[in-house]
């Protein structure tokens, strides 16, 4: 019970702090929204798919999946950003020596970087009519299921990362250095079929694909251009999530201080 | 007999090479306000590190209200509240949403956590702001808020980690108002770090570490009643020497403290007139007052803790510029 309502308290202070600052709102749709349009626009003429794989609605329908998964991602991740100074300087030092479990700390914040990843994204969503895009129950629940889970697995790695982190900056350059490649790699702006060898088993390797590939089945059911079937897909963004969450709750149970 | 509500017992702590604390050995009885002094560096935050439960000691034990800190941290964790050099509150939140927060944690809930934060905020005279966002509070205001947090759970024991840090002198004051009422009201144990020696002035008891060392342990008129009563202080160019020069040519007790020479003649008045005739020249300043707290600092610690300056030449012994 003790650990429900600490998990709560987290989950809802990271969602009133979102809606707070109109600029975070503001900043985590308006980047992606320019990438596909920008992008979408752009090769909408030119994108060909690779031999005897049909894609419907051309290089905007094709590039909106990973635009979702690219909303995932940095909401997730950036809603831990706050967590580096945190840590250091005051506000979850109090919640470290308060007789609550570690392990709550971490559920109610990947929760609360979880829900509003997932709101954003399904805001993203407000645009299949444009696409032409009408999913099935089905698939909508994929593309939530799929939602919650990368949202799950990138908070519960932005805050391990941030746990360990000094300065903002630091996490800002670690960040960079594997968010962008994760996506790049994820086989959200090309078909992964068509790429270079070496490059696609880079993209097998990522998880960040499996995630790309089940929000594809789940907007157009029986797409030919996901990387593997939907039960895979949800079966791979699942150890993902449970993985990235062990690896959260590991840290936070270590000494406070490095000794 | 009561278990003290702090009880560290030869703890040493070491950062790799570096060592924090030195067997440090330390008791806190439960309801005094102990206060611990130490210039920046000297250990303090360490010793607060591992009795809040944040870090193990390398060595030797702690004990709050007899639990052992690593054998029994949650224990201890219900016990204890912390209010930390910087104030832990989220500041887009609110006041009362911040309190509200802090009561989950303790598992407070319903009208009692109302009624508990609706008594603290009158309390600390913050009622009226309840419902501003932290951010938008003066440096004081969030002070006392922050104790609030560290208060909602009516721990026993509070630490807190030179919580008057940047605070001007009547939000100072108005701190230190609502500390001494609340060591009335509920017999809260205060253990309170510091280098502001009007500050420990105030404690019941208190510590002095030096270099991760407990080198002083008393009342603060036990400590300067070991440095003796009234005495002559004397600034001077080059202090060894002079005091060499003093022993030499009268025989009275002498002491370096610091960059300052004590005297400890049977008549002071009297005998600084002599002292003047023989050696003038190398004295810039004589002051005849009892020992201060700084004074006990320097003979204990050697060095000159960050205090503020210009009131050691008060006659009679300590001034208090912030009471």
């Amino acid at each position: 019970m003790h650990v429900l309502r600490t998990i709560g308290a987290l989950t809802g202070r990271e969602i009133l702090k979102f809606v707070r600052d109109r600029s975070r709102v503001l900043g985590a749709v308006a980047q992606p929204l320019a990438l596909w349009v920008l992008l979408g626009l752009g090769f909408q003429g030119t994108f060909r798919p690779p031999a005897g794989m049909d894609v419907e609605g051309g290089y905007v329908a094709f590039l909106f999946p990973g635009i979702l998964a690219l909303v995932l991602l940095f909401t997730a991740i950036f809603s831990t950003i706050s967590v580096v100074d945190e840590r250091t300087s005051g506000f979850l030092q109090a919640v470290m020596v308060a007789p609550t479990s570690r392990t709550a700390l971490v559920l109610g914040n990947a929760l609360g970087g979880t829900v509003l990843a997932t709101g954003q994204a399904l805001l993203f969503l407000l645009a299949l009519p444009l696409l032409g895009v009408r999913p099935t129950l089905e698939g909508m629940a994929l593309v939530a299921g799929i939602c919650v889970l990368t949202g799950i697995g990138f908070t519960a790695l932005g805050f391990a990362i941030a746990w360990r982190m000094d300065t903002t900056r630091g996490f800002h350059a670690v960040m960079n250095l594997v968010l962008l490649p994760l996506w790049f790699l994820s086989g959200a702006m090309f078909p992964v079929e068509g790429a270079a060898p070496m490059l696609r088993a880079l993209v097998w390797a990522n998880p960040v694909s499996y995630a790309v590939s089940g929000l594809r089945h789940g907007l157009y059911t029986g797409t030919e251009a996901a990387l593997a079937g939907p039960v895979v897909c949800l079966l791979v963004t699942t150890a993902f999530a449970a993985l990235m969450l062990a690896l959260a709750v590991w840290q936070v149970r270590q000494p406070f201080f490095r000794t | 007999m009561a278990d003290p509500a702090v009880d560290i017992q030869g703890v040493t702590h070491q950062y790799g090479e570096h060592t924090a604390l030195r067997d440090v050995s330390l008791r806190v009885e439960a309801g005094r306000l102990y206060g611990l002094l130490g210039p920046n560096g000297s250990g303090k935050t360490t010793l607060f590190r591992i009795l809040s439960t944040l870090m193990p000691p390398t060595d030797g034990t702690a004990r709050v209200f007899g639990t052992d800190t690593t054998l029994d941290p949650v224990a201890v964790r219900q016990a204890l509240g912390v209010v930390f050099q910087e104030a832990a509150l989220d500041g887009a939140l609110t006041v009362r949403e911040n309190l509200r927060f802090q009561g989950a944690l303790y598992r407070l809930r319903g009208a009692a956590l109302q009624d508990r934060i609706d008594e603290l905020l009158a309390r600390f005279d913050v009622a009226d702001r309840a419902d501003d966002p932290v951010e938008e509070l003066s440096g004081g205001l969030r002070r006392r808020v922050d104790l609030a947090r560290g208060l909602l759970h009516r721990p026993r024991l509070l630490l807190l980690d030179e919580p008057t840090t940047g605070l001007d002198p009547a939000a100072r004051r108005s701190f230190w108002r609502a500390l001494r009422r609340l060591q009335e009201a509920e017999g809260t144990t205060l253990l309170m770090a510091t280098h502001l020696m009007d500050e420990a002035e105030r404690c019941d008891r208190v510590g002095i570490l030096s270099e991760g060392a407990l080198v002083a342990d008393g009342s603060p008129s036990a400590l300067k009643g070991e440095l003796g009563e009234e005495t002559l202080w004397l600034d001077a160019d080059e202090p060894r020497a002079l005091r060499d020069r003093i022993e030499a040519q009268f025989g009275v007790s002498t002491r370096l403290v610091g960059a300052r020479v004590q005297v400890a003649p049977p008549d002071p008045p009297a005998f600084l007139a002599s002292l003047y005739e023989a050696f003038g020249e190398y004295i810039q300043s004589a002051t005849i007052r009892t020992p201060t707290l700084e004074d006990v600092f320097m003979v204990h610690a050697g060095t000159s803790p960050e205090a503020p300056r210009g009131r050691v030449l008060a006659r009679g012994g300590q001034t208090d510029e912030s009471s």
